[in-house]
């Protein structure tokens, strides 16, 4: 039976975000207090055993990203947190921000102990607007207190908080267009190399991490990385905040173990697909995740197990379609979103994503042909190679693998045919 | 220098730290295509075309702004990587209106080419043209942004080189493009018509106002009597327009073939470069005895009037009064040339050929009027002047030398060096030197102000007094003398400025392909006419020394003033 956890929701609900004294009673400020004894280099080796892996959709080794950074003798170092949490269909990082802002900013102040760097900045989705209130308060009641500001808890250490607004679009959760973002540039990715950790924030060291990263580094501080890690598998350490959305009975953010199967959490947790409909298909990791059908929901949550199944982890979106649902105008929903942010940058981003719409509403519109499918891979296949940035590498994967499983779909609408009965012409199919 | 040792679809190449793939590949001898790349700026990587492989990347990598490392394994042709590329240049070309027969870049263009080198002969995607207006609302430049192919190359020269930051990318998606603030006309914006975009962009997206019609209309008028005037700088360009190498000096054969498009006379700017070395040389000299405004700049440059006016009208006191070269020409063949010819002003049509687009501008100022007609009717850019002799089927690489007409024709080596960084500063110095000492100046060459870097520095001695003089090129350089002026650091007496970088040599009229390497050549070529001049000092020019005998009285006289000087207007 498929358990959540609570590990990093452990205060969800609990407290009050912006009571000191309540995160104190449950233990806050507890790893600060520890990570002040150590050594940067063990906190880094305690993040390396906890086998965290960046939250934010990449999966990248956060150990690793941290040793990195530290390597680099430049300074001053700038610590960053990526709240803009743009990806469609996800939502726990707002959780975070909005029930245990102080823990998020505990892991940014030991992460700035870690590089001695003495600024931080929050850079938190416009549409967020509550969780900006929610962190500036709890950043002014730590001010305050002297968790945040100079000499921090009596140290030598001094780390300051900037809680900034994101601009609105998705490309600007990408970490480099985040920091032209902050620096008050055009939304627009950087070249990389350099990477972030050698010219980042102001052309200087800077380490980005997604919120939820930052908001486990407290509990691994204090309890070691081993038993982080012990809550995972093999590849993947810990916990993770999945969201689940689409159509289950119980949509929301869950923390399960890595490990729990995607079905578990699906019908376990999820209460399965409402109104005796069939699922269709799962997209995971937001809009620029992959599509697949029922034939992988055994697959465990863990970056090891999903690569080999041709999938990702993401930053841990869920989304169920029913069988209600056409396949084709799915895809073009997400292929809109993908036109609409664009940044406009690069040749096979900006003029891909339009045409492969273009070709998608020919099939809703019963105007395309085989040849078509010829086009898409093309296109596709050059976004995914070769595109500057994310965005544009991974805009059409939700197409790509939804023709991988319902190709016969894609073939009906040639033939005039939707089978849901969403696309304009006549119903039927099958 | 620390080399990288790498290997490019199996040869191996040994680079210097910090090279790209793509220079790293063109040793190898393996020629990777561009459209966004220039040799002479930072790199946007926004085309997609030079995508490579590299051994234990994921993605494919853009070749131009991948700098080697030790041991890396490049492959540059697969089918992966040509399907990329291939798909990328199909995509900017379904949404390209493919003019090219009728289009201003017709044969000259990047965009094209690549289409061909990458063997596209159908486009499989379905077309879908911009359609935003095109501007032409200004004298000099034209933008056509549903041409425009996002390389970003003219956003980077406006902002990093010339520090203007007239145009900018905005909006996202499909609506991602090149435009001033707020969508107004470039006539609106900060703009000073330098033209570097023009040089830069790939494609014809940008450009200099075609004036040819107009000077066809005017040599086919037989009431009009129709002058023209060759910049210093065309000479040692005009060539590449027809296939000769860059720094092919083509100075008689320039003289032959616009004798045959039929003007009247062919004259030279390089006699009033020579005239306005006599009347600056005077006013620095009065500057200088009577606690004038110090230091003085140049004037010659007409993008940099437009950006200092715009920019930093507080120093505008800092200007030479003089007219630039041109328009002091226009002035005299108006009045001293049509009175000794006896020809009457108003039929007297004046035709330059600049490097230049911001010339145009100047042509239409109107202050520029002193005879009470236009000083300049028309100006011409070498690019122009290239097509008109197409048009006319002159092959100028095959014509017989030519003689500029006299007495406008007659010219100095220090006035053809006005085409180059450099030069109005060592013409200045050879005349200043030999007036204020009354000895002749033994070495002639101040090779300290010569070469691209765009701040150059000396100190002159001229018999006894130091002065402390500056030159710089492109505005990002002048706006840093600027700044230095206005902070009263420096303690310059004299400055020169030019627009462009390299000076006339690389303005925004010069045939296309324009870079660092090319404007070497053509400077070597100007330095070589100064050479071969037997007159090489502005004060020795027969002419000149007539003119003022027969016309102008003397130097900073009443004539001068009213003919060859003028005033600037900010414009902030
Ligand atoms: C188009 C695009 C959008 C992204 N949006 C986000 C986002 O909203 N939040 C986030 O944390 N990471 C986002 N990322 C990933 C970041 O670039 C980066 O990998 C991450 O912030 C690193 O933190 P982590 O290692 O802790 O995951 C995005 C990446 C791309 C390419
Ligand atoms: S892939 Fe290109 S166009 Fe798309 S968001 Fe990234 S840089 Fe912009
Ligand atoms: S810009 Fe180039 S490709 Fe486009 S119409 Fe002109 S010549 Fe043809
Ligand atoms: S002409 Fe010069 S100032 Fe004007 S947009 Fe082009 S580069 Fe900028
Ligand atoms: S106008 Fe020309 S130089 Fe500027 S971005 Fe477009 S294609 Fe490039
Ligand atoms: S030439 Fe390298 S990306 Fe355009």
């Amino acid at each position: 039976m498929a358990k959540t956890v609570k590990l990093l929701s452990e205060n969800f609900g609990k407290i009050r975000p912006d009571s000191l004294e309540d995160y104190l009673n449950a233990g806050g400020f507890e790893a600060l207090k520890k990570a002040f004894t150590m050594k940067p280099l063990d906190i880094i080796e305690e993040v390396k055993k906890s086998k965290l892996m960046g939250r934010g959709g990449a999966g990248y080794p956060t150990g690793s990203k941290w040793e990195q950074l530290y390597r680099i003798e430049k300074f001053p170092k700038y610590i960053v947190c990526n709240a803009d949490e743009g990806e469609p269909g996800t939502f726990k990082d707002k959780l975070i921000l909005n029930y245990d802002p102080m823990k998020l900013i505990e892991g940014m102040i030991i992460a700035g102990y870690v590089f001695n760097s003495n600024h931080g900045y929050i850079y938190i989705r416009g549409e967020y607007p509550d969780s900006q209130n929610i962190m500036q308060t709890a950043a002014d009641v730590l001010e305050k207190t002297g968790y945040l500001g100079e000499n921090i808890l009596g140290s030598d250490f001094s780390f300051h908080l900037h809680v900034r607004t994101g601009a609105g679009a998705y490309v600007c959760g990408e970490n480099s267009t985040l920091l032209n973002s902050l620096e008050g540039k055009a939304g627009r990715p950087r070249k990389k190399p350099p990477h972030l950790a050698e010219v980042g924030l102001f052309e200087l060291p800077t380490l980005v991490n997604n919120v939820e990263s930052l908001a486990n580094i407290p509990y691994i501080v204090l309890n070691g990385g081993d038993k982080y890690a012990s809550f995972g598998t093999e590849a993947s350490g810990g916990t993770k905040l999945v969201c689940l959305s689409g159509n289950v009975v119980n949509r929301g953010v869950y923390e399960v173990r890595f490990g729990t199967t995607l079905r578990e959490i699906i019908y376990e947790l999820g209460g399965g697909v409402p109104n005796g409909r069939k699922l269709k298909l799962v997209q995971i990791g937001g809009s620029s995740g992959p599509c697949f059908d029922e034939t992988l929901l055994d697959t465990p949550l863990c970056y090891d197990a999903t690569w080999k199944n041709g999938i990702t982890v993401g930053s841990g979106a869920l989304l169920v379609v029913d069988d209600s649902n056409c396949v084709v105008d799915f895809v073009k929903c997400i292929t809109e979103f993908f036109v609409h942010e664009s940044c406009g940058k690069c040749t096979l981003c900006r003029e891909g994503n339009k045409q492969l719409l273009k070709i998608i509403n020919k099939f809703t519109e019963g105007t395309a042909s085989e040849k078509d499918f010829d086009a898409i891979r093309r296109i596709s296949d050059a976004m995914t190679n070769g595109a500057f940035c994310g965005l544009g590498e991974t805009a059409s994967r939700a197409l790509t693998t939804c023709l991988e499983y319902f190709k016969d779909e894609f073939e009906e609408h040639i033939n005039g045919k939707c089978r849901a009965g969403v696309c304009s012409f006549e119903k039927g199919g099958e | 220098m620390k080399m990288v040792n790498l290997k490019i679809d199996n040869v191996n190449v040994s680079v210097p730290a910090g090279t790209s793939i793509l220079d790293a590949a063109k040793e190898a001898g393996i020629k990777i295509p561009t459209l966004c790349y220039h040799p002479d700026m930072p790199f946007t990587a926004s085309c997609r075309l030079c995508l490579v492989q590299i051994k234990g990347k994921r993605k494919l990598q853009p070749s131009c702004a991948t700098p080697v490392k030790e041991n890396m394994e490049v492959i540059t042709n697969n089918p992966m990587i040509r399907e990329a590329r291939k798909t990328a240049l199909e995509l900017l070309l379904a949404n390209h209106p493919m003019e090219c027969p009728v289009c201003i870049k017709n044969n000259k263009c990047e965009l094209q080419r690549l289409a061909q080198e990458l063997n596209i002969t159908d486009i499989t995607f379905e077309k879908c043209s911009d359609m935003l207006p095109i501007d032409d609302q200004n004298p000099a430049i034209v933008r056509e942004p549903n041409k425009c192919v996002k390389c970003g190359r003219c956003v980077e020269v406006c902002h990093e080189v010339q520090t203007v930051g007239a145009i900018n990318t905005a909006y996202r998606s499909g609506e991602y493009n090149v435009c001033t603030a707020f969508q107004k006309p470039l006539a609106e914006s900060e703009c000073v018509f330098c033209g570097q975009c023009v040089n830069v962009c790939p494609v014809g997206a940008i450009y200099e106002k075609d004036d040819t019609q107009k000077v066809w209309d005017a040599l086919n008028d037989p009431d009009k009597f129709v002058i023209v005037q060759t910049a210093p700088a065309i000479r040692a360009s005009l060539g590449e327009e027809f296939g000769m190498d860059p720094g092919s000096l083509v100075t008689g054969q320039m003289v032959t073939a616009l004798r045959n498009l039929g003007f009247d006379r062919v004259f030279d700017t390089d006699f009033t470069a020579d005239l306005t070395i006599i009347e600056e040389g005077n006013e620095l000299l009065e500057r200088l005895e009577n606690n004038g405004v110090l230091p003085m700049i140049t004037s010659c440059s007409p993008g940099w009037i437009n950006f200092i006016e715009k920019f930093y009208p507080e120093l505008l006191q800092h200007l030479s009064s003089c007219k630039s070269p041109q328009q002091m020409f226009g002035a005299l063949a108006k009045t001293y040339y049509a009175q000794k010819e006896n020809i009457s002003p108003e039929k007297m049509f004046v035709v330059s050929v600049m490097p230049c687009t911001a010339k145009k501008y100047e042509a239409a100022r109107p202050e520029m009027n002193s005879s009470g007609y236009r000083d300049v009717d028309v100006v011409l850019t070498t690019r122009e002047l290239g097509r008109m002799l197409k048009e006319a089927g002159i092959n100028l690489a095959i014509l017989e030398p030519g003689k500029f007409d006299e007495p406008l024709g007659i010219s100095t080596g220090a006035g053809a060096i006005f085409g180059t960084s450099g030069g109005v500063m060592e013409a200045a110095l050879r005349t200043v030197y030999e007036v204020v000492t009354g000895k002749e100046l033994e070495n002639i060459d101040f090779t300290d102000v010569r070469g691209l870097e765009g701040i150059k520095e000396a100190e002159v001695d001229i018999d006894g007094t130091k002065i402390k003089i500056a030159v710089a090129n492109s505005l990002k350089n002048a706006r840093e003398l600027l700044e230095m002026v206005k902070s009263g650091k420096g303690d310059y007496k004299f400055i020169e400025v030019m627009c462009c970088p390299g000076g006339c040599i690389g303005g925004g009229g010069q045939p296309y392909g324009t870079n660092n390497e090319t404007k070497q050549k053509r400077m070597q070529a100007i330095y070589k006419e100064d050479k071969n001049m037997k007159i090489r000092k502005s004060h020795k020019n027969p002419a000149v020394c007539e003119l003022y005998e027969d016309f102008l009285g003397k130097p900073l006289g009443y004539k001068s003033h009213k003919l060859l000087h003028t005033y600037y207007t900010p414009k902030k």
